[in-house]
């Protein structure tokens, strides 16, 4: 076995040293280590896009992602992006379009969601849909999360155009 | 950066968007074991020995179990019991579990179950469902009365052999359909513990609590009301989840584990090598109808593979021939139905429970017929259709208003149907356009033979607020919100201040499972009855207060009572301190009622024949195959469904989009594909789920109808858009490029054969 090795990142904005595996899954430490459950895991293969994180800024899929790959990054998840108290406003579109179904795949589409809009604050539905392309809904067929991005889109260029 | 809401979000959406929603999966108590089970890995075979020992040997193991240290009759199901916690003698499907392990950590059990040496001895195994009846095919349970024949079901009505003699056109066709994976997100898990008294307490992903402890129990043989199942929100379900999926295995492993948690969660490779499937079907249709298009009569046989375990696949078939007549109206009918063991996946309920494999096909014969007789198919369909006081196919009048005809009106005035003409006219180079058209209905709850009923608890808090004790688990189709609605209004109160419970055994009374599309209204009407004693009794108890002598006069407002002829009122929270415990409570049930005179049809159904309640759609689907590759690209699906009162917009628009795209998905992607019994397509990597890119925007028109004995007139709503884009998608590619299709989803290469002008 090997030795434990200790990583050091921001984790929601707040600093993190944990000592863990150099093979540990970014999810399992997020999730069991770090109490941070908002990814979810639905393949463990990098299909569905259910454990998305962003990575500086750019969505992860955090179970193809080993703990030793975090050491000085910026990791966000969804806990990191809102609270129900003060949720981020593309989590509170989702809440309002009807996005969201069982919602376990929300807080990646979230995730997806908030890179494309950091990049890009006036997507059009064909961008939206690219870009969330790689995060599977069994639910809700996309017409919501779509509709949820674009809401999002707008109140966060304060409810212009 | 506010945003107004639409409507009333659903209350779970905004904690689930947050990732502050737990569901099972994330329930992770400090120092948990981890369980798992070991395949077998081969379809048929006899277990010669289990060899356990090297992972015994695995630091961190505690625990490795066989078919040997199964207590109880080790056997699982719903209804028919013959499915095996753990296989002992036989293997039956390549999915069954022969060992199971509990260990420290999820890499020893990893290193553990890799170290089990399963010695199997190939049997010849059988894989086709009309093969497994032929005389001499190999047994997939020996020694069984009737073989491989699990069971066979006829429902007659008039006399169709005499029938097809008067028709002018008789019409004749084969269609098949494959097993469909749920693909729900979240993988079956759970985590379970004994407690102090002897008993188990789990926390499971599972559409079905109150019966689960029934199932656990008999096959541990543990008592049932020990068994305390809790169920978060799922992380979807579809079917998928009704019936153990871990429960069984993981109460096992529970027992060797001293009083600590344990958590199993299948792989996404595991789910689908064990987890439940839509049946595969093979299905045969003879309809004939008069000149004018008048449908006479229905022949129809079909076949169901139910995979080596009965699970739900008898009452699926019964489902299934009580909807081979589609929503129409045909006065002589025979339809057959036959379900075969073999050693294939084990097939299970999926949205839809039998109703897709024969909608495909009815529908698939109503557009040969319109065909044959030049005929617009939609209007060869409004002409049929089912209206009140029709005898369905199974002979069942239609009693509550049947909706078919306005959802179908609905999808024929929208502009995909109406304008379909100009829209192909304009179809880029190298493309084919074309447009479908289909019908369908969908029985709400069990049918006959098993009380469909659900009992509502609903206490007033100290504080004047309230707490709803569902039943019914939340697998993402909206219903705990919805109950939340409905006793809101019920109550005159803000939705804010109901608190909800999710289902558990323990704290909430018993119900039937989330599924059939029964949901809502069977724990909602309970819901409404314990909100109605609620309500007479908060005016009573206030009345003390208020000093009125007629409570009746007295009024709910929010957070009060009122009484408007003395302007005085008294709070909620001094009538809930006032109160005892057991005062504060208001308890209620209902059961969905039944068809009262059943036909004399259908005998060999005990359980779910007839049903009395259905829901009604219609669905417009447009294509376009691209002539040089045979791509299929759906362009436009639009879907009218009828569902009594639409009580919340949004609420139906979600679940229609959802079952429209699981439909999408079963058209033109997913096929899980098995040969000699063995999954070809086992990870999301090779089974195709729609994405975003592959669907368009998906159209929901909701025709309001009125249940009369629905809560606020509703009925269930949750399966009945599946059915639409099969049939009416193969009908636009018939539209696009004469492909008949008989069997779905269309694979590019039969475009392009129908292309070359080939036979499919
Ligand atoms: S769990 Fe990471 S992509 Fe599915
Ligand atoms: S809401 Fe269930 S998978 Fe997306």
């Amino acid at each position: 076995m090997r030795e434990d090795i200790t990583v050091t990142f921001t984790l929601n904005g707040a600093q993190v040293s944990i000592e863990t595996s150099p093979g540990r899954r970014v999810l399992d430490l997020l999730r069991e280590d770090l109490g941070l459950p908002a990814a979810k895991e639905g393949c463990g293969s990098g299909e569905c896009g259910a454990c998305a994180i962003l990575v500086d800024g750019v969505a992860r899929l955090s179970c193809l992602m080993l703990a030793a790959q975090l050491e000085g990054r910026e990791v966000v998840t969804a806990e990191g992006l809102g609270t129900c108290e003060n949720p981020h406003p593309i989590q509170a579109a989702f809440a309002a379009s009807g996005a969201v179904q069982c919602g376990y795949c929300t807080p990646g589409m979230t995730v997806a969601a908030s890179e494309l809009l950091a990049r890009n604050p006036s997507p059009d539905r064909c961008e939206v849909r690219e870009a969330v392309s790689g995060n599977l809904c069994r639910c809700t067929g996309y017409v919501k999360i779509v509709d949820a991005v674009m809401d999002a889109a707008e109140a966060m260029r304060g409810g212009d155009s | 950066m506010t945003l107004a809401p639409s409507s009333i979000p659903h209350r779970d959406s905004l904690s689930k968007a947050v990732g502050a929603e737990r569901f099972s999966t994330d329930f992770s108590p400090p120092g948990c074991l981890w369980a798992g089970a070991r395949r077998a890995g081969e379809p048929h075979a006899r277990i010669k020995a289990v060899h356990t020992a090297e992972a015994r040997a695995v630091e961190g193991v505690t625990a490795v179990l066989t078919g040997a240290d199964v207590p109880g009759s080790n056997l699982q199901g719903i209804i028919h019991k013959d499915q095996p916690v753990l296989a002992t003698d036989t293997v039956r499907h390549a999915g069954d579990a022969v060992a199971l392990v509990v260990a420290e950590s999820r890499e020893a059990l990893a290193r553990a179950l890799s170290r089990i040496r399963i010695e199997l001895e190939p049997l010849p195994g059988v894989f086709d469902p009309e093969l497994a009846l032929k005389p001499g095919a190999p047994l997939v349970h020996p020694g069984r009365e009737g073989g491989n024949l699990l069971s066979r079901g006829l429902v007659e009505k008039g006399d169709a052999p005499g029938a097809f003699a008067g028709c002018d056109v008789v019409v004749e066709g084969r269609y098949e359909t494959p097993m469909q994976e749920h693909a729900f997100l979240e993988p079956p898990n759970g985590t379970a513990r004994t407690t102090p008294g002897g008993g188990v307490e789990m926390v499971v992903s599972t559409q079905a609590p109150f019966r689960d402890r029934f199932e656990i129990g008999h096959a541990l043989g543990l008592d049932p009301m020990r068994i305390r199942v809790r169920a978060p929100y799922l992380g979807g379900g579809f079917g998928g989840k009704d019936g153990a999926t871990v429960q069984c295995l993981l109460a096992l492993a529970a027992l060797h584990c001293g009083g600590r948690w344990v958590k199993m969660c299948w792989s996404r490779e595991e789910t689908f090598l064990a987890g439940y499937k839509r049946h595969a079907a093979r299905m045969r249709v003879r309809l004939g109808a008069a000149r004018d298009g008048e449908l006479k009569a229905l022949d129809c046989s079909m076949h169901f593979d139910s995979g080596p375990y009965a699970h739900l696949t008898v009452e699926i078939m019964a489902l299934a021939l009580e909807h081979a007549g589609g929503p129409y109206s045909i006065p002589h009918t025979r339809i057959e139905g036959f379900c075969a063991y073999t050693n294939n996946p084990v097939g299970g309920a999926f949205r839809g429970f039998g109703v897709v494999q024969a909608s495909f096909a009815i529908e698939r014969s109503m557009d040969a017929l319109a065909a044959r007789l030049g005929m617009d198919p939609g209007e060869l369909r409004l002409k049929n259709a089912l209206r009140m006081g029709d005898a369905n196919c199974a002979g069942v009048a239609v009693e509550s208003p049947s909706g078919v005809t306005q959802c179908l009106e609905a999808v024929m005035a929208h502009p995909a149907w109406a304008e379909r003409a100009a829209w192909k006219a304009g179809a880029p180079a190298f493309k084919h356009r074309g447009v479908g058209i289909a019908a369908s209905l969908n029985a709400m709850g069990y049918g006959r033979g098993l009380p469909d009923s659900a009992a509502a608890k609903l206490e007033l808090t100290r504080a004047g607020t309230f707490r709803i004790f569902n039943s019914v688990p939340d697998m993402g189709q909206g219903n705990a919100a919805a109950f939340v609605r409905m006793a809101a209004t019920a109550l005159n109160q803000d939705p804010a201040v109901f608190e909800l419970v999710q289902p558990d055994t323990r704290l909430c009374l018993p119900a039937g499972s989330s599924s059939a599309s029964r949901t809502t209204y069977t724990y909602g009407n309970a819901l409404l009855k314990a909100c109605e004693a609620m309500h007479a009794k908060l005016k009573a108890r206030a009345a003390l207060f208020l000093l009125a002598d007629e409570p009746d006069r007295l009024r709910l407002a929010p957070g009060a009572v009122v009484d408007e002829a003395t302007g005085r009122s008294v709070p909620l929270s001094m009538i809930g301190a006032m109160l005892s415990r057991d005062d504060r409570i208001c308890v209620d049930q209902f059961a969905m009622p039944v068809v009262e005179n059943p036909p004399d049809t259908g005998k060999e159904f005990r359980l779910g024949f007839p049903h009395r309640y259905f829901s009604h759609g219609a669905c417009v689907c447009a294509v376009e195959a691209d002539e040089l590759t045979g791509q299929v690209e759906l362009k436009s699906c639009v879907t009218a469904v009828e569902c009594g009162r639409v009580f919340d917009a949004l609420g139906v628009e979600r679940q229609i989009q959802g079952a429209a795209a699981q439909g999408a998905g079963f058209a033109l992607l997913e096929n899980l594909a098995v040969d000699g019994g063995r999954i070809l397509a086992g990870g999301l990597d090779t089974y195709l789920i729609p994405t975003s890119l592959d669907l368009p925007g998906l159209e929901c028109l909701a025709v309001d109808g009125d249940e009369p004995t629905g809560p606020h007139g509703l009925k269930g709503m949750g399966e009945v858009g599946v059915h639409g884009p099969a049939p009416a998608v193969a009908q636009a590619l018939q539209d696009a490029v004469g492909l008949a299709v008989r069997r779905v989803p269309v694979e590019p290469e039969d475009v392009l054969r129908a292309l070359r002008g080939e036979k499919a």
